[in-house]
């Protein structure tokens, strides 16, 4: 074992040498956490609202009321009145408004009636975060104007009183377990899988095997260092990216060794992922044509930028075979949970189980000759 | 003498294609063996096989007493390599490679340090050792390649094209070396090549490769006393008369004649003899000579006579790609 030790030192002081990988491979997740996690998580705010009040009765000004409250509270929208409900049309067609509330003529007289009074909301649904959140406020809305002006002493509604659990979490907190498992898997590609393929397109690797290194050594020693660099990479995305997104208490020294614990597992599941699908190649133009594809086949679906819930049935199925899933589930279990290791303990049998199947199938391709 | 390497019938396909067929030959304790012939000749596949990175199609050899298809493992603590691609790391410093070769060969704790200090002496680098190999020449980073083969103090060293790429004063720098660290150190050396007068100064004995195939295999003098005709002169006269190329066959110890124009390139077994007939038919007949050099017989001309071809033409007829594929595919 002593001869894999001796890889290993080697690619470490190499690593240290390369201060333009270890930036390179840490800096894109620190850059994604932030950006994404700042440009998806905030509130929508400020929508345009047009409000075309074709009634003016009393039932009328107090949805107006409603409409203006919201613009001054919490400024979801800005209303502006129109009188022409045309120009108000064509204004949403040019984009200058967002939506559309049209207030009928005889709103005030069906709200007297109770003969199901209506008013319209007209919106521009080409970006469906801008709909959702105006069909939202302006359902909130309307619920508060059904409301009766005095609550019966003992409601007969049924109410949801809703528990959260944990502080609440924002959407860069949310992003960052798959932010840590992005820096791993960067490592991994670059310091693991490019620079195996161009050692071997180099022929440092002819250097390896005409010693008397056994072939468990050569790929102990492969293997080890790769999920040495790619757990630095992994432990200084959790310091970095915990500091950024605002992780409480993140410095816990249990709470730390359960993720450093995690980090390793994680870093030798991805480099046995990676010493599989590279153990045949020579050409070194094959894993940087591979990176965006696998980044993309191995993120996205994990559930870390957005639920699986959400998925279609062909993209859970790669969600269910994708170790990013197990390790994201379980970063964020440690990160945003506190959990211990009982909640994740599916997520590293997984995990172990994935890198002891990966593992075993690129050492039987493995060629300890040319 | 013992054998160092016996090499028995190795043969080496890749598919339809033979790149060795049948080699057979032996290299004797001490001596310096040089593996002749131009680019895909098959020299890096025999190498490769014999160093165990290649298996063998057919045939075996033995190297340092042990059998590379049987006792592979044997033969690589036997052995040191340096490969044809320059393979030292070029981030670390030369003593970290070294140390690291030193490790990978399992060179105990105890000796390490001292070895590579003798080593660094002997390819005179001692003042670069905390050197980054990147900053180093080619010449200084082949160096560096030989010291690190050398570190397990093995009894024999193969080259693979060891001077390809270097400029010519760095080639002879390596030359040099080589012969200075096989003289210390009882050396066995095993080395592929496609210069001639590398070779020519280098080894103490010669194998011609080509197609593959062993061609010829002797000591450089016995290859060119092997070949017809010892001296070639070349003369050029100012005019010459009718019948004069018949007239240079007959001078003593002649050959063959070649020429047109007033320019001929003569075969002589006895140089000195025949020119001083050449200039005494010359001035009997009024013909001035106009230039006259006399030059013995080439490695050059020993690969014709073998090969039916030159070696710069081999060298030639290997386009880019074919090399590229060598190299990646021996």
């Amino acid at each position: 074992m002593h001869r894999a030790w001796a890889i290993i030192e080697r690619e470490l002081r190499r690593f240290r040498r390369s201060p333009v990988l270890i930036a390179m491979s840490m800096t894109f997740p620190i850059v994604q956490l932030v950006v994404l996690g700042y440009a998806f998580g905030g509130n929508v705010k400020h929508l345009k609202l047009a409000i075309v009040d074709q009634d003016h009765g009393v039932p009328a000004v107090k949805v107006r009321e409603l409409a203006s409250a919201v613009a001054s509270g919490a400024r979801t929208i800005d209303t502006i009145d129109y009188t022409d409900p045309g120009v108000a049309l064509t204004d949403l067609r040019n984009g200058r408004v967002n939506g559309v509330l049209t207030i009928p003529p005889d709103f005030s007289r069906r709200v007297l009636e109770r003969s199901q009074p209506r008013v319209a909301l007209i919106e521009d649904n080409t970006d469906s975060f801008v709909s959702n959140a105006m069909a939202a406020t302006l359902g909130g809305l309307l619920a508060a104007y059904n409301q009766p002006a005095t609550a019966p002493r003992v409601p007969g509604q049924a109410t949801l009183d809703v528990v959260e659990v944990y502080p609440y979490v924002p959407y860069v907190q949310y992003l960052l377990p798959g932010s840590v498992v992005m820096s791993i898997f960067m490592m991994v590609m670059i310091g693991g899988g490019i620079i195996f393929i161009d050692d071997k397109a180099r022929g440092l690797h002819e250097g390896y095997l005409v010693t008397p290194i056994t072939k468990f050594e050569l790929i102990a020693g492969f293997n080890i260092s790769g999920t040495i660099k790619a757990v630095v990479a992994g432990m200084f995305l959790i310091v970095i990216g915990s500091i950024i997104a605002g992780i409480p208490n993140p410095f816990d020294p249990m709470r730390l060794v359960r993720l450093f614990v995690l980090v390793v597992v994680t870093s030798f599941a991805l480099i046995s992922l990676m010493f599989l699908l590279m153990v045949r190649v020579t050409d070194p133009l094959l894993p940087r044509a591979v990176f965006g594809i696998l980044n993309t086949v191995l993120y996205f679906p994990s559930g870390a930028v957005y639920p699986q819930q959400g998925f279609p049935g062909w993209m859970t199925v790669i969600a269910v075979a994708d170790p990013f899933t197990y390790a994201v589930h379980a970063f964020k279990n440690l990160l945003l949970k506190n959990t211990g290791f009982v909640a994740i303990a599916s997520d590293l049998t997984f995990l172990l189980i994935f890198s002891a199947v990966a593992m075993t199938a690129a050492t039987l391709l493995f060629k300890r000759t040319l | 003498m013992s054998n160092a390497i016996e090499v028995r019938g190795i043969v080496k396909r890749f598919g339809d294609f033979t790149a060795v067929d049948g080699v057979s030959f032996a290299v004797e304790e001490g001596e310096i063996f040089g593996l002749l012939g131009p680019n895909g000749a098959g020299k890096s596949t025999l190498i490769r096989m014999l160093v165990t990175l290649l298996q063998p199609t057919a045939g075996t050899a033995l190297v340092s007493g042990f059998d590379i298809t049987k006792q592979p493992d044997d033969v690589r603590r036997a052995i040191g390599v340096i490969p044809q691609a320059m393979t030292s790391d070029l981030e670390l410093s030369v003593e970290e490679n070294l140390i690291i070769f030193a490790k990978l060969y399992g060179v105990p704790r105890a000796k390490r340090e001292k070895l590579i200090d003798d080593l660094l002496a002997a390819v005179e680098l001692t003042q670069w050792r905390h050197a980054q190999v990147k900053n180093l020449s080619g010449g200084m980073r082949r160096r560096v390649e030989i010291a690190r083969g050398l570190v397990h103090e093995p009894r024999i060293f193969f080259l693979d094209e060891p001077t390809t790429g270097l400029d010519p004063v760095s080639r002879v720098a390596v030359w040099e070396m080589l012969q200075k660290i096989k003289a210390e150190r009882d050396l066995t050396i095993l080395i592929t090549t496609h210069y001639m007068d590398e070779a020519d100064k280098l080894c103490d004995r010669i194998a011609i490769v080509d197609h593959g195939e062993l061609k010829a295999l002797d000591s450089p003098l016995k290859l060119k006393a092997s070949i017809p005709g010892k001296n070639i002169l070349d003369v050029s006269f100012s005019s010459t008369p009718p019948g004069w190329l018949e007239r240079l066959q007959q001078l003593p110890h002649v050959q063959s004649v070649t020429g047109e124009d007033n320019i001929f390139r003569m075969s002589s077994t006895n140089g000195p003899e025949t020119t001083l007939a050449l200039m005494e038919q010359a001035q009997a007949a009024g013909v001035s000579v106009q230039s006259l050099s006399v030059q013995s017989t080439t490695l050059d001309d020993v690969f014709v006579h073998y090969t039916g071809r030159a070696l710069r033409d081999a060298l030639q007829e290997a386009n880019p790609l074919d090399r590229g594929f060598m190299m990646r595919r021996p």
